[in-house]
């Protein structure tokens, strides 16, 4: 199912980001393989949000070079970027759902846009067909994103953000804020969809259940660059205070030993 | 890998096969998914063979599901699958397990229960109105007797903001409008050899009635706007009920400050526009009437008479009032989507410019009663 080209999906090379004199990413290298989940975490703060909008292309980079699908998508004319764009499926920290719309209209942005032969009926079927994939209970498609809970909202935002069934999904801590049940469902939903559909995920976590559980590869950010990005195992043995605090602390030895029970 | 258009065929027989073929995918849904409910024999479907079929997304999958899902078949009926397309189908399969409702469509008679519920929400609002401007008068009087809680800082920015920055259109507006009276005026006075009468015009609409109304105005468009989008987009975020947790009160916080600035700067304002006015009306007496700016003020003089100014400026502060609480007050009133704060934006505006008119023309009438 893969298409030609590179074997990685995501390509950064020598990132920096600034704001002001605020030096978010300096010489920050990552790469993101076709078809894998890549856990990303971080303190908070240190720069996995910023990463994100770099590469979606919501910033521009203030060094450096990103590629995507071997494209780089600052260089890239309008409408090539916008092709490029329509392959991405972005679910924001905050959500972003527009707030005029119900959770279905918001799912039927997206599609309206691209596939105007669409018949409203079949617009139902496609963004109901989300709605039940992303694990919202029935009748919360016709909800207003004010009129959800915070969990709810998250899970209308990967609703979303699967809309046009996208080659990366881009996720700012999705389960940030859903119940451990949810969270696993959420999880295990991931697996599923990457499986299915071929799915490369960049996915910005706090929380290390989700990491011990779906990741294949792990990029710890600190110092303003990406210190290692290797399969869990690897990291967890990586020599730096900050990583080991973070896998070794109590909460990382729970999840560990709830991932590996015996 | 099979590609190409996507298409099926339904193999007669007992029970009847579906062979898709092709890339199933977003851009195929359209045209597949008349055809594959409509053809006769989808309800007699027993198995689904996927051997033939190329790429399949989640709206091919949906197609699918559907049909295994109206037969009332399970996944054991699909041959031919890959391992990701089988995951792909049971998630979808599962998802049609759980009945999606939906609201029943827009009728025609809806229209009615529109009308009288407008008419209830006309009458919502006045109550709520005036519910607001208790719920101020019981904060007021808490605060002005602690001058520490006066928020002096919030109270000085606003007046920059609704004030100082909006001095400048008032003269303008103020200085045309007067300049256009004149000029009128002087046209008509001017056929019965009374040009000069129009320096009272000038003076008596602008000190009396133009100022203050021009200041109301451009301030109701400008001021009540700005305060609904402040207080409306806080209240979509949730920072009104942040403020209402931290055991501070909104009204106090958020109103009392505007409705204070506003209360200093109308007056203000409308003298500045009074000004204005009469300024505009100097000048085109002096370019096009032949009256010098001396004969102008000496007759300004000799006819001012101070009710006039007292008239005008009095009403000031009840526009000041009047804008501050509606652009408040609607702002409160958001909820949680932008387009709501548009809404209240707009009704804000249109409510304060209403009722600055209105009331102005009751105090015309009370200000004749008397005699003033
Ligand atoms: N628009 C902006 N202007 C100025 N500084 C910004 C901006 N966006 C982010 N920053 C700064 O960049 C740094 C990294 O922010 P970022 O949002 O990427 O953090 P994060 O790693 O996602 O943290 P968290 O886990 O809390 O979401 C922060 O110090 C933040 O203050
Ligand atoms: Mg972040």
């Amino acid at each position: 199912m893969t298409a030609p080209g590179p074997d990685h999906a995501i390509e950064v090379r020598g990132l920096d980001s600034r704001f002001g004199s605020q030096v978010v990413h300096q010489g920050l290298d990552l790469e993101v393989r076709r078809g894998e989940i890549l856990g990303v975490v971080g303190g908070s703060g240190s720069g996995k949000s910023v990463l994100m909008r770099s590469i979606v292309g919501l910033r521009r980079p203030d060094a450096g070079q990103v590629k995507v699908f071997g494209q780089d998508l600052a260089a890239l004319s309008g409408p090539e970027r916008r092709a490029v764009e329509r392959r991405f499926g972005v679910l924001f920290q905050d959500g972003a759902l527009f707030s005029s719309l119900t959770v279905g209209e918001n799912v039927q942005v997206p599609l309206r846009e691209l596939h105007p032969e669409l018949d409203p009926l079949q617009l139902e079927l496609l963004s109901d067909l989300k709605v039940v994939l992303a694990g919202l209970p029935e009748a919360a498609g016709d909800k207003f994103p004010s009129q959800l809970s915070g969990g709810m909202r998250k899970r209308a935002a990967l609703a979303r953000a699967l809309a046009l069934d996208p080659d990366i999904l881009f996720l700012d801590e999705p389960t940030a804020g859903l119940d451990p049940i949810g969270a696993a469902a959420f999880d295990a939903l991931l697996r599923t969809l990457r499986d299915a559909l071929g799915l490369t995920v960049f996915l910005i976590t706090h929380d290390l259940d989700t990491l011990y559980a779906i990741c294949d590869r792990v990029a710890v950010i600190a110092e303003r660059r990406v210190l290692v990005n290797a399969p869990l195992a690897e990291v967890e043995r990586f020599d730096h205070p900050w990583v080991r605090d973070y896998f070794h602390g109590p909460r990382g030895r729970a999840a560990r030993s709830a991932a590996r029970p015996g | 890998m099979l590609s190409g258009m996507a298409d099926f065929r339904i193999d007669e027989g007992d029970p009847a096969v579906l062979r898709p073929s092709g890339d199933w995918t977003l851009e195929r849904f359209a045209r597949l998914q008349p055809r594959l409910d409509g053809a006769r024999a989808a309800s007699r479907i027993g198995g689904i063979d996927l051997s033939g079929t190329g790429r399949m997304d989640s709206a091919g999958a949906l197609l699918i599901a559907r049909l295994l899902h109206r037969n009332g078949l399970g996944m054991d009926a699909v041959a031919g699958a890959s391992e990701a397309q089988r995951a792909l189908l049971a998630a979808t399969l599962a998802t049609l397990d759980q009945p999606v409702a939906h609201p029943r469509p827009p009728h025609w008679s809806d229209l009615f229960a529109h009308a009288g519920a407008a008419t209830l929400e006309l009458v919502a609002q006045g109550r709520r109105l005036l519910a607001f401007i208790g719920e101020v008068l019981t904060v007021l009087p808490g605060v002005l007797v602690r001058p520490r809680r006066w928020r002096p800082v919030s109270v000085a920015h606003h007046i920059e903001q609704t004030g100082l920055d909006a001095m400048p259109i008032v003269a303008l507006l103020s200085f045309m409008v007067g300049a256009v009276i004149t000029f009128l005026g002087a046209v008509v006075l001017r056929d019965f050899g009374a040009a000069v009468f129009a320096v009272e015009l000038v003076a008596f609409s602008f000190l009396r009635e133009f100022g203050v109304l021009l200041a109301a105005i451009l301030l109701a468009g400008r001021t009540a706007s700005a305060f609904t989008a402040q207080i409306g987009a806080m209240k979509a975020r949730e920072e009104i009920d942040a403020i209402r947790t931290l055991g501070m009160d909104p009204i106090e916080i958020l109103v009392l400050p505007r409705l204070l600035a506003l209360l200093l700067v109308v007056p203000l304002l409308t003298f500045v526009a009074m000004a204005a006015g009469i300024l505009g009306g100097l000048v085109i007496c002096a370019t096009s009437l032949e009256i010098s700016p001396a004969m102008f003020l000496a007759r300004f003089q000799d006819t001012f008479e101070l009710r006039h100014f007292l008239v005008g400026i009095a009403k000031a502060p009840v526009f000041a009032v009047v804008i501050g609480l509606i652009g408040c007050l609607e702002g409160f009133k958001v909820e949680g989507s932008a387009e709501s704060v548009g809404q209240r934006t707009t009704s804000s505006v249109v409510q304060s410019i209403f009722l600055v008119i209105l009331l102005d023309a009751v105090f015309a009438l009370v200000f004749q009663e008397l005699g003033l």
